[in-house]
């Protein structure tokens, strides 16, 4: 099912992609307070950061499902989930500095938000490090999954981060501030929300993709899978 | 219940005693690293009155991390740990005493010295002050939190490293806080909050830390 499922959510993604690009780039404002053109890394950076916290909340989840039932391909999905969890937290991180750069002047600020998002990509590179290091593939899901799972709680701190119950005090003070997806412009938000569909898009096929080589791979001693490959010949 | 969990307290101690360097070669690296950045950054004091804070923490996070290497490793080469699995006992509870131990032995010494170290940098003595309650604090929660790292790479090649990889980034919250705490008490304002937080990481950490060790332990044994 994955095959024939591949390539339909790939076209999904480019589509979705170009689509978005397109509203970003001509159907938006053209300035956004002071912030000019370069606003528009806006499309890139919020829904790539929407997937690294959704990601990391899914490996989790596949983890959890895992190390309860037991189950093999729990453990191959949540293993699938990282590296594009990374790659998204990545992206998210690196336009982020981008947009920092461009409309307050600093590539890199310690408000708490960016470094969560920071210890996030640690923390999906810490899986996919440990699942490497480890020989037997079973013991290496679930010190990974176990590793997964004691990393949630950063996803809340991520999220919370920005909602400060006096936004005068002295604490408060950060790049990120609360929520405003309630009061932007509604062409704004649709091009965002194309922008995220096309990364879900995006993510279910390379996830696919990447769990279908990891079960080839790990079930290669079995009769299935020289069948298949058989067949293919 | 309580004797079992005695009787591993003082095994672990007497152990600890006997290996001294073990214990000693932490409190030594804690020692030089914060030595070596004076060294490196010039000795103007005020700039070292600034980050004194942070440079004894993450010393001590190193220092820490550096000693996780014998929490588990010893009795997973002689094959204790896996009796230790076998016993009717709770593990979280044997993990708990083990950690406790390690603790007394690794982190305690770190506290002890602190205050020496807080005076290579020029602190006042308020701050001194608060930056030992901060390690008492905050080193317990550094060995409950690297003690899951510890059992998760159980006898792996990788080594300090891969345990680094894993365990920085779940140390950074309470190296946040406690470098926090002691930058609030020099510039003079309001330590509870930070000391409240980090009670509460020290809290969070004791009930959650030894269930997910002993799960850890548990995948690192099969």
């Amino acid at each position: 099912m994955a095959d024939r499922s591949i390539p339909w959510f790939m076209g999904a993604a480019i589509v979705l992609t170009l689509l978005g690009l397109y509203c970003s780039f001509f159907t938006t404002p053209d300035v956004l307070q002071d912030q000019k053109e370069y606003y528009r890394i806006i499309f890139i950076h919020v829904p790539a950061a929407w997937m690294s916290m959704w990601l990391y909340v899914i490996m989790a989840g596949w983890a959890a499902i895992g190390l309860v039932f037991n189950t093999r391909l729990s453990f191959m999905m949540a293993t699938a989930v990282a590296p594009t969890g990374a790659i998204f937290t990545f992206l998210a991180l690196w336009t982020g500095s981008f947009w920092g750069r461009t409309s307050w002047g600093t590539w890199w600020d310690w408000d708490p938000r960016l470094t969560f998002e920071l210890i996030l990509l640690f923390l999906f590179i810490g899986y996919m490090a440990l699942h490497a290091a480890i020989d037997d593939p079973r013991r290496a899901d679930r010190a990974s999954a176990l590793l997964a799972l004691v990393g949630v709680f950063c996803i809340p701190i991520i999220y919370y981060s920005v909602q400060c119950p006096d936004p005068n005090s002295l604490n408060c003070r950060a790049l990120h501030q609360t929520s405003s997806l309630r009061s932007i412009e509604s062409s704004i938000l649709i091009s965002m929300m194309i922008m995220a569909l096309a990364y879900w898009m995006y993510s279910f096929a390379a996830v696919l993709m990447r769990v279908r080589s990891i079960i080839l791979e790990r079930e290669k001693g079995n009769e299935w899978v020289s069948e298949l490959l058989g067949r293919m010949k | 219940m309580w004797a079992v969990l005695q009787c591993m307290l003082t095994r672990d101690l007497i152990l600890a005693i006997r290996r001294m360097s073990d214990v000693l070669t932490t409190l030594f690296f804690f020692v030089i690293v914060v030595s070596l950045f004076p060294l490196g950054i010039g000795a103007d004091m005020d700039t070292l009155r600034a980050i004194a804070p942070g440079v004894v923490w993450v010393a001590a996070l190193l220092a820490s991390m550096l000693a996780l290497g014998r929490l588990f490793n010893e009795d997973f080469a002689d094959g204790t740990l896996e009796q230790w699995i076998l016993t009717p006992q709770p593990l979280a509870l044997l993990v708990l005493s083990k950690i406790v131990a390690h603790w007394l032995v690794t982190g305690v010494p770190l506290v002890l010295i602190a205050p020496l170290l807080g005076l290579q940098y020029d602190l006042p003595a308020n701050a001194l002050w608060i930056l030992v309650l901060s390690l008492l604090v905050g080193t317990p929660v550094l060995s409950l939190i690297g003690a899951i790292g510890a059992a998760l790479t159980l006898g792996l090649r990788g080594g300090g490293v891969l345990i680094s990889l894993l365990v920085l980034p779940l140390y950074v919250p309470v190296l946040i806080f406690g470098a926090g705490v002691v930058d609030a008490g020099i510039s003079g304002l309001d330590t509870q909050a930070h000391f409240w937080l980090m009670s509460a990481f020290l809290v969070l950490a004791l009930v959650f830390s030894p269930l997910a060790t002993a799960a850890a332990l548990r995948i690192s044994i099969e």
